[in-house]
């Protein structure tokens, strides 16, 4: 069976909008978390979100390009252009090789809304223009970015809800360990618009901190009322690991091992058990047991049942090793669509440089995260291996294990 | 609206929305070979022309028109 490394990766995220930028952040624990005033004229129950600018595009894509995009898609662009940077791909390669793109992506609000607005305005369907009808499918990242890099590659979105960007890792695992790729582009976009999450809002799961932005996402403390919607883009580049050596590529990590299920019962409502299988898969995917694992990137996003039976599926798993645990969500809020990819990303640049970031806001643990070894202060550490999971309403599940190479 | 007038206007949207380099708007231009305007791009002429000069385009309408200076011709009878 063919290993897949990660040779390159790429970031467009409140903690900063390049790798290096996005470290110090990490390490620095810094929240990216805002108070965004559209989302009380909108009518929000909570207006906290992870603040994301909008890059500027005009002088790196021609106009059809940047019409095409939507705004996840934009983020998406800037995030793929350095992992393909970072990977030592350009465009002559690009054209030479059959290289694939895989994205977890599950809305693209925005340009839908935007569109129905043109339709009410004008009660003519021509006044859209040719640009939203790119922006509005799901799969408007894999779409334009295939078109924009010239990909030829497998060329698909994965829908998922918030385990989106993490099942695209594991799938794009699979394409390449079964010898159908040698490298495709594994990402996760997320649109932060007041648009898109109005909906999500609606079910009362949001944080109402807004006193206190930086203190309002606060997975697995006693006192969390809920997430932070966040967002942007991440990007790694799998590829086989034989291609990476031959081509002198530098080699970032190991993706060892993906677990996936199906809770089969609620669809807002997590699962301990299902989480534990899919941990379980990934473990033994991996070749790996629990005492291997050095960090847990937990799925935490802060609401109350959610870090609860997660916290009760990692005590079942690694209670007797002291496994440290942080939840990046913490300071990055909840990037949903994007988070598998994004916290993989957080989790490698960890690994390069030798940290764990620190969960913050935990400052009392309930009764079941007191059962975890939760990292509140940035740890020196060296991490040979780590778990990242990612769970979604419909009850989807994705865990990947994702080792240091030796 | 006098022919003068047009030209203005349209050039002005192609250089600042469509992105067509300034150089090239002639009278004899090819509308897609040497301006490069292709079927979405008519799409977007479409809206700007009819928040513009206040009429549809029609494709039946716009397939003799080749042309730049047809183009201008096009649009000074329409919307006259």
């Amino acid at each position: 069976m063919r290993r897949v490394v990660i040779t390159g990766m790429g970031i467009y995220s409140c903690l900063g909008y390049n790798l290096e930028d996005v470290a110090q952040s990490l390490y620095a624990g810094k929240s990216g978390i805002v108070l965004d005033p559209k989302r009380k004229e909108y009518g929000y129950r909570s207006a906290l979100t992870g603040f994301v600018e909008r890059p500027a595009l005009k002088t790196l894509l021609d106009r059809r390009s940047r019409i095409c995009l939507s705004e996840e898609g934009e983020y998406a662009y800037m995030a793929t252009a350095e992992a393909l940077r970072n990977a030592g791909v350009d465009m002559d390669y690009l054209q030479k090789n059959e290289v694939g793109v895989l994205f977890g992506n599950d809305s693209s609000a925005k340009a839908v809304i935007e569109a129905h607005s043109v339709a009410m305005e004008y009660k003519d369907t021509q006044m859209m223009g040719s640009g939203y009808v790119f922006q509005s499918m799901n799969s408007t990242v894999t779409m334009n970015l295939s078109t924009i890099f010239k990909l030829r590659g497998i060329n698909m979105t994965i829908s998922a809800a918030c385990a989106s960007g993490s099942h695209a890792i594991g799938v794009g695992l699979m394409f390449i360990r079964n010898g159908l790729q040698d490298m495709i582009i594994c990402g996760g976009a997320q649109e932060t618009n007041y648009l898109s999450m109005g909906s999500f809002d609606s079910i009362g799961v949001f944080s109402v901190r807004e006193n206190e932005p930086s203190r309002a996402s606060r997975p697995f403390d006693r006192d969390r009322d809920g997430l932070v919607p966040g967002g942007g883009a991440a990007a790694v580049i799998l590829e086989d690991y034989d291609h990476a050596v031959k081509r002198g590529a530098t080699i970032l990590a190991e993706v060892a091992g993906y677990g996936f299920s199906s809770n089969g019962t609620n669809i807002s409502q997590p699962s301990d058990v299902g989480s534990s299988i899919a941990i379980e898969r990934a473990l033994k995917d991996a070749g790996i047991s629990a005492r291997d694992i050095d960090y847990i990137n937990a799925h935490a996003t802060s609401t109350p049942q959610g870090d609860a039976l997660e916290a009760m599926a990692l005590d079942h798993i690694f209670s007797p090793y002291h496994t440290p645990v942080s939840s990046t969500k913490s300071m990055t809020g909840h990037e949903c669509w994007m988070a598998g990819v994004s916290e993989i990303v957080y989790s490698n640049l960890m690994m390069q440089h030798h940290f764990i970031a620190p969960n913050i806001n935990f400052e009392n643990p309930d009764e079941y995260s007191k059962n975890l070894n939760i990292i509140p202060q940035t740890m020196e550490k060296n991490i040979g291996a780590y778990l990242s999971n990612s769970f979604g309403f419909g009850g989807t599940n994705s865990a990947l294990v994702i080792k240091k190479i030796s | 609206m006098q022919r003068e007038e047009v030209i203005k206007i349209v050039n002005h949207f192609l250089v600042e929305e469509i992105e067509i380099e300034k150089d090239l708007l002639t009278e004899d231009a090819l509308l897609k070979d040497t301006l490069g305007i292709d079927s979405l791009d008519f799409v977007d002429i479409a809206v700007i022309v009819e928040k513009s000069f206040g009429f549809k385009m029609k494709p039946e309408e716009m397939k003799d028109v080749m042309t730049l200076g047809q183009f201008y011709d096009y649009i000074t009878n329409k919307s006259n």
